[in-house]
């Protein structure tokens, strides 16, 4: 089965990612295929490479990025959420004239699109939020 | 041919408070443009977020309430409201926003976007769709 993945909350705070993370890791070890894992609202803060939680805890983007290059997995921050929350990468980054990027490895951002057409391409669209 | 999916865009949470209601309506306006078959249903305290006159002045916020009137200008114009959610809160459909969309298939005339209804029967609705979007 063709799944897209929608991400609604941040790290930590919330369990929905870590929800998201082990639903994703288990469709792909199942040999179903993931078509997008896109990250809005605070979702986009998953995909900041600045945390740095205790070492005694998971560390919930450097196990998105593994499972990314482990399954060349298509994970997007939203555009507008993202800047909204001060996550860039190098070419936003540059373009708000701000002095440093802070998007971790294998994640991308592109615009809300990506995720209708993510509902579109998948035969289920699953939601991970409040 | 393109495909064409039934969306639907849940709306659970009040409109000032958290962004949830900002943010979806974002997704709502930018699908648009993917020509797809979209309703949105309004449930719970997301039945707040129809309020007309809303006034974000006193928290500073910015009040996208006045964009749900551009839905029916973008061919959004399913809107499901759940009466027990309305009737829980005190309120009456004349509190909300007046959405209305003109109609190609008859001559334009203008008519209402916002259908009232039980539980039973969005449950129907929502039984109906390929992809929903809940926020």
């Amino acid at each position: 089965m063709k799944f897209g993945i929608l991400v609604n909350e941040g790290p930590y705070t919330h369990q929905a990612s870590d929800t998201a993370y082990h639903f994703t890791e288990a469709a792909l070890e199942n040999g179903h295929t993931i078509v997008r894992v896109f990250f809005y609202h605070d979702g986009v803060n998953n995909g900041t490479r600045l945390g740095v939680p205790p070492q005694d805890d998971r560390n919930i983007t450097t196990r998105w990025t593994a499972l990314a290059e482990k399954y060349d997995l298509d994970m997007v921050l939203c555009v507008a959420a993202a800047q909204r929350r001060g996550v860039l990468d190098a070419d936003e980054a540059k373009r708000a004239g701000k002095d440093t990027n802070n998007m971790a490895p294998g994640f991308n951002i592109s615009g809300l699109g990506q995720l209708v057409e993510a509902g579109i391409q998948s035969d289920r669209l699953v939601v991970f939020g409040d | 041919m393109a495909t064409i999916k039934k969306f639907l865009y849940v709306n659970r949470k009040p409109p000032h408070g958290t962004i949830y209601a900002q943010e979806s309506l974002e997704v709502v306006l930018i699908g648009a443009a993917f020509d797809q078959d979209v309703s949105l249903a309004f449930i719970d305290d997301g039945v707040y977020q129809l309020l007309r006159n809303q006034n974000t002045s006193g928290i500073g916020t910015k009040n996208f309430s006045k964009t749900y009137g551009a839905l029916g200008d973008y061919d959004v114009n399913k809107i499901y409201v759940e009466r027990e959610s309305l009737e829980l809160r005190g309120l009456g459909n004349d509190e909300l926003i007046p959405l209305t969309y003109e109609d190609e298939d008859d001559d334009w005339a203008e008519k209402d976007s916002i259908h009232v209804m039980s539980s039973e029967e969005l449950a129907d609705i929502i039984d109906s769709q390929d992809v929903i979007l809940s926020f």
